[in-house]
């Protein structure tokens, strides 16, 4: 029976991350897992407020919490990093905090009180928690062979502890596993758990655009073919700022950036068509070609035991 | 005695405008106290009916902390009311051509960037007189779902008390337009019967029957008018 | 690092507690061993490290809200992750910010956004750095 989980796709996975969003719902199809948007949402916050005094930062993240229990979930997943860091460390602070949990149910008197009973899950850690690596490896139709991937986690998977995915934050090994399960091989940079320059993209795009020229320079000097990520905006940052990368270094060779679920999707046999590579500033369709993955994929995925 | 009209005396109740007590019926809105009161009110005021949303008000009630918000026409006067009108709400409002937008998630980030300010703390759906969802259309404008802000905003009278009690300083109104108009142009499905009235009427389908009507006096007129043709319901 | 005058004003003691109070972290720990700054992938283009941050406040130096130092942070947290006395020094950026946001200090100013940057700049984007650098 396929399992209905509650999912929160996040603001920009309705447009810039569409494909993140869309991939996402294939991948766990394949799985048997269905994902159910949540009937309301909003803004998860993107931050989670680190000051002490200010809860107003909270109430995005806890309203959405409401809304996955007013849809009669327990369970709350979601691709984009961002939001599972922001949503999850909300629901921490709610689960400890009596007194500030208690204040923010009072401000939202309009809402049903909520008390912190919802589980948050990133989707990559609910696919290990409900499939396993070799499940995950199972389900291929379409090995990633030869394909050089650098996985990128950026900040929001790993840090703080409490809601790191990985056991290991500072040499975290998930999305290496995921790639080899992929029949991909991974390539791993020193800069694959820094920051890729987050926000500032908004106001100081050139200090984005050296952080970019660095992580795609590391990841082009050990071959990678490309990078995988799980944040729009770290997506943003490597793929879209390597245009004012070049301008900094021109010999920065272009390597693409695509999210997880598409490089499963992928993987799995999803129509390469419905993968949104034509969206990316730097298209992965090259590559991929180069590699041989792009061919007639095996449509016959294996029948799963019902 | 006249027995064709019975007196009925409402109880009075004090409210306080502009720090000054004053009694009036306890039956009437906060618009007809006003009048009560004998000012004659040519700002903060419209339809009378609770359609037109020029008659924002902000009110306490006594022994309670909250800022109340709601059309003076419609909502009627406490005793220890504490009333202030708020006749126009500062606006931020965008000019453009609607023929050269596109109706694309960015769009609404253009013209009202300010939107991804919001917090949600649902203080415009709060202070709604129109029980509109107002963060929600808010929020669906700034994940770039047009239609949904459209069709969340459709009632909205743009009295501005969103406008004037958010943080984030958004002017939820005119986001509101912008999404229906973008959803009217581009998004809406065509009626295609009301293209092919249309195109009708430039063709000169109805000149004729026009041309007669506007010849017939009014006598003619009202004896058409009581004779015409229902369209069914 | 200059020479500093050690007087324990009234101003100086507040704006440090207001620092402690607002990011809940002791920073009366920091001993000065700099790894936070080692860690900070954007420390090179700041106005002050980030230990000399929590340095100038331990002394209640005021002068470090004109730094750019907390308007660069972007809470990657490396530094919180890997502090020894473990002082939780992106929420002392935070509360820096917070002070600056409460002041009517802005970093980022919707006007000065172009057309282009609109239409590019995907919302988790904008909403982040509105969030941090707008008041």
């Amino acid at each position: 029976m396929t399992e209905k989980i509650a999912y929160y796709p996040g603001c920009t996975a309705k447009s810039y991350a569409k494909y993140m969003d869309l991939t996402a719902r294939e991948v766990m199809k394949k799985f048997d897992i269905e994902l159910v948007e949540l009937t309301r949402w909003t803004c998860c916050g993107t931050f989670f407020g680190l000051a002490e005094d200010n809860l107003t930062s909270q109430l995005a993240p806890m309203r959405n919490m409401i809304r996955t229990r007013e849809d009669g979930f327990t369970d709350l997943t979601t691709t984009c990093s961002m939001c599972y860091n922001t949503l999850k460390r909300a629901n921490i602070l709610i689960q400890n905090d009596e007194e500030k949990a208690s204040r923010l149910n009072a401000f939202m008197y309009e809402e049903e009180d909520y008390e912190g009973d919802v589980r948050v899950w990133h989707l990559l850690e609910l696919l290990l928690e409900k499939v396993d690596i070799a499940g995950i490896a199972k389900k291929i139709v379409n090995p990633l062979k030869g394909l050089k991937v650098a996985p990128y986690y950026g900040c929001t998977l790993l840090r703080p502890k409490e809601v790191t995915i990985d056991k290991n934050p500072e040499k975290p090994t998930i999305l290496s596993d995921l790639i080899f399960a992929l029949g991909a091989e991974a390539v791993e940079t020193p800069y694959m758990t820094e920051c890729c320059g987050s926000y500032l993209t908004v106001k100081d795009k050139h200090l984005v655009a050296d952080r970019t020229n660095r992580i795609i320079g590391s990841a082009a000097r050990r071959e990678a073919d490309l990078l995988v990520v799980s944040c729009p905006l770290c997506q943003f940052n490597l793929d879209r700022r390597q245009k004012e990368a070049r301008e900094l270094n021109s010999a920065l060779p272009e390597i693409p950036v695509v999210y997880f679920t598409q490089l499963m999707a992928l993987a799995l046999g999803v129509d390469v068509k419905e993968l949104g590579f034509h969206e990316h500033y730097v298209d992965p369709t090259p590559v991929l070609r180069k590699r041989k993955l792009l061919g007639t994929p095996m449509k016959v995925p294996v029948k799963v035991k019902k | 005695m006249d027995k064709t009209t019975t007196e009925v005396t409402y109880e009075k109740v004090k409210i306080i405008v502009a720090n000054t007590e004053f009694e009036v019926p306890s039956n009437l809105t906060i618009m007809k106290a006003f009048e009560y009161l004998g000012w004659r009110l040519d700002r903060g005021v419209g339809c009378r009916g609770g359609f037109c949303g020029a008659c924002s008000t902000i009110y306490r009630l006594k022994g309670d902390h909250k800022l109340y918000t709601g059309l003076a026409c419609a909502t009627k006067v406490e005793d220890g009311m504490i009333v202030a009108q708020i006749p126009i709400s500062p606006a931020n409002k965008k000019l453009y051509d609607i023929e050269s937008l596109k109706a694309v998630p960015n769009t609404m980030l253009e013209f009202y960037p300010e939107i991804a300010r919001c917090i949600s703390c649902n203080t415009c759906t709060k202070a709604c007189p129109m029980d509109i969802e107002v963060m929600d259309y808010v929020q669906a404008a700034l994940r770039g779902d047009i239609a949904l802000a459209a069709t969340l905003s459709f009632d909205c009278i743009m009295c501005g008390l969103c406008a004037t009690r958010c943080p984030a300083e958004i002017t939820q109104f005119n986001v509101g337009v912008l999404a229906r108009r973008l959803y009217g142009r581009y998004i809406q499905p065509e009626y295609k019967q009301m293209t092919k009235r249309v195109k009708e009427i430039e063709k000169g389908k109805y000149d004729a029957e026009l041309e007669k009507l506007m010849k017939t006096d009014k006598k003619g007129l009202a004896k058409l008018y009581a004779e015409r043709v229902r369209e069914k319901a | 690092m200059s020479m500093v005058k050690l007087t324990k004003t009234e101003k100086r003691i507040a704006f440090r507690q207001k620092v402690l109070d607002l990011a809940g972290a002791n920073i009366m720990r920091c001993y000065q061993c700099g790894e936070c700054s080692g860690g900070c992938p954007e420390s090179a283009v700041m106005d002050l490290l980030p230990n000399q941050v929590i340095h100038k406040i331990q002394l209640g130096d005021e002068s470090v809200l004109d730094t750019n130092t907390f308007w660069i942070c972007s809470s990657c947290l490396i530094c919180s992750a890997r502090c020894p006395k473990g002082i939780d020094i992106a929420k002392v950026m935070e509360s820096l910010r917070e002070i600056s946001l409460r002041a009517k200090k802005s970093y980022v100013t919707l006007e000065a956004l172009t057309k282009e940057e609109l239409e590019e700049l995907p919302q988790i984007a904008l909403i982040s750095s509105f969030k941090k650098q707008t008041s």
